[in-house]
């Protein structure tokens, strides 16, 4: 290959990285002012929501729709339940089966227990569930929202002097939050159960895992993981009702679509991000020693 | 300025039906100088319509026109860029949410689809405004409900859920609801749309009916020509988000039934065409004139600017 060829051809390389470059960087803006929309309008709802928290709780001007809030926690909730209990069963197996071999060669295969409560309760429990929870609830909630809105059934709602974040925000939302601490409750009970299970199928003291399950988890980690339980389900159902409320009701079954699926993929990435902040704060505060 | 000649007109000669009084009348919904646009598209151009109590107003116009637009201002769903529109004597435009909430319990709207809610009983879905806003009792609620249910034929249907009633159905299930706070003005948005003629002149007959028994003022957005000309006490006419004419019905019917010679201007051979539903006539010629590739390309520099 002659110099000049070569020249060229590097020009040309050149050229291409600083295109790539170029265009990764208009691609990370556009993907930055779509993400500063999208949380300033997921603002403006939790603002209205906890607007209209307080109007119904403590001013108590208007009605507080705890029907609605329990027909919403039966939809959205106890069909997860299952599926919970399934996910709990198999990381319960997972988890000290994945441990044993390690802790074994340095003969602390007992301590299966210590680390299978720790990981369960501060954060496969919230976690898990919340990923769960993020496709049966909030892709339902999205699906139901949106096709109210390309059925006229906000704009109804709207004439009649209705509030949508009253009547269709508030009961979801607040369902979404109590559910999540509830299955949270259950996963992690199955977990554990699970995890003791298979460690003394592996050929760990009963007793000894059950000590050393109680000793390694206090109040703190089963707090801090009900308290991530809690943000990550304010998280999936304001995603979901923001999401299913911005389809257009010229956009129909299309628009409906794109916002279930981009519910869950937003939830599971808000989830992920949230948990990182969130023990990132525990753990500068103290928390976890 | 054309809207007002022609709502003088309506009132000179408004000896019809319930446009007897006409003059004498206050309007209850009055729009002076309404402007919309989306982009840099003009929706709505400088609109001026008075309805006046107790008649059926129908607007009409081809597709895109802006009567659905239209409608959403007159509502409350749509904020003006400029203009007034008072309803019942205030001034939606400057009303505050709280104001406007109120207010919405004195007219009903009448969605296309009927805008049922999906998850509850049609029974339920008439009682949900009862509910909400009144502190009646259940069981009042539940005669209140059955009685608006008579008044459209569906009381044997209270339990039924809306996925189990045809097309037609959901628009009386819709209109029961839209008048269970006994409001004093009646929104309808394409009413006949997507029905069969038979059920189509049967809502007619309803509307007809429930304005002179509930003694409301309604407003009808249609373009379906044979509901327009069976219902309407008053006409109005729009295109590309202008009023071309607003009159009694008599004169809509005698623009129709006119010969394109005797008619001189050109808005009066538009709306003859669109009365009589022809295929040639200047709206036509206004389609084939403007450049197809023209179109293609603003299209696009729109499409682009969005």
């Amino acid at each position: 290959m002659s110099a000049s060829a070569r020249e060229s051809q590097q020009g040309l390389r050149r050229r291409g990285v600083l295109m790539a470059i170029g265009s990764l960087g208009a691609l990370t803006l556009g993907y930055a002012g779509r993400l500063f929309r999208f949380a300033g309008g997921m603002s403006v709802l939790l603002g209205a929501m906890l607007g209209d928290l307080w109007v119904v709780l403590v001013l108590r001007r208007s009605r507080f729709r705890g029907e609605h809030v329990l027909s919403q926690m039966v939809r959205v909730g106890v069909r997860a339940i299952g599926i919970i209990v399934l996910v709990g069963l198999a990381i319960g197996v997972i988890l000290p089966l994945q441990m044993y071999p390690k802790l074994d060669e340095f003969g602390q295969a007992e301590q299966i227990a210590t680390v299978n409560a720790i990981a369960v309760f501060r954060e496969l429990g919230p976690l898990l569930t919340a990923i769960v929870l993020s496709g049966f609830a909030g892709a339902s909630i999205a699906a139901e929202l949106g096709s109210m809105v390309t059925a006229e059934e906000v704009e109804a709602l709207e004439a009649m002097g209705l509030k949508p974040v009253n009547f269709l925000v508030m009961p979801r939302l607040v369902a979404t939050v109590l559910m999540m601490l509830m299955l949270t409750v259950i996963a992690d009970v199955v977990m554990i159960g699970s995890g003791w299970f298979t460690g003394v199928r592996l050929g760990i003291d009963p007793d000894l895992y059950y000590h050393l399950t109680t000793e390694a988890v206090d109040l703190t980690g089963f707090g801090t993981g009900l308290v991530k339980a809690g943000i990550f389900g304010v998280l999936v159902g304001l995603i979901a009702c923001y999401l299913g409320l911005s389809v257009k009701p010229w956009q129909g079954s299309e628009g409906v679509g794109r916002a279930t699926t981009a519910t869950v993929v937003y939830s599971i990435v808000a989830i992920i991000g949230a948990d990182a902040v969130f023990t990132i704060i525990f753990y500068a505060y103290g928390l976890f020693s | 300025m054309m809207a007002s000649d022609a709502y003088t007109s309506a009132g000179d000669k408004g000896e019809q039906g319930s446009g007897r009084a006409a003059t004498s009348r206050e309007p209850m919904i009055s729009i002076r100088g309404l402007n919309k646009r989306f982009g840099s598209q003009r929706v709505l151009c400088g609109i001026d319509l008075d309805v006046l109590a107790s008649e059926i107003m129908v607007v009409m116009g081809g597709s895109g026109c802006g009567k659905s637009t239209l409608l959403r201002h007159m509502t409350g769903l749509m904020e003006p860029d400029e203009g007034s529109i008072r309803l019942l004597g205030q001034d939606i435009t400057q009303l505050s949410d709280e104001a406007l909430k109120e207010l919405r319990k004195r007219y009903g709207i009448l969605f296309q689809s009927g805008a049922l809610f999906n998850s509850l009983s049609v029974g339920e879905n008439v009682a949900l405004p009862l509910r909400e806003h009144t502190n009646l009792d259940a069981r009042t609620i539940e005669i209140m409900v059955k009685i608006k249910l008579e008044l459209v034929g569906l009381r044997e249907h209270t339990d039924k859920m809306p996925a189990q009633l045809s097309g037609g159905m959901k628009k009386r299930a819709g209109l029961a609801r839209a008048i269970a706070l006994d409001p004093q003005i009646l929104f309808y948005d394409e009413p006949s749309a997507g029905l069969d003629p038979v059920t189509s002149a049967q809502i007619d007959r309803l509307i007809i009916d429930l304005t002179r028994k509930l003694d409301v003022t309604s407003v009808v957005v249609t373009h379906e020509m044979d509901s327009a000309f069976t219902i309407a006490d008053r006409m109005c006419m729009l295109d590309k988000g202008v009023v071309l004419k607003v009159g009694p019905r008599r004169e809509f019917e005698s623009l129709r039934d006119a010969s394109v010679e005797s008619l001189k201007s050109e808005r009066e051979l538009l709306i003859r065409q669109f009365l009589r539903g022809a295929s040639e006539g200047p709206i036509t010629d206004r389609q084939q004139s403007s450049g197809y590739a023209e179109d293609l390309l603003l299209e696009d520099m729109q499409g682009q600017e969005r």
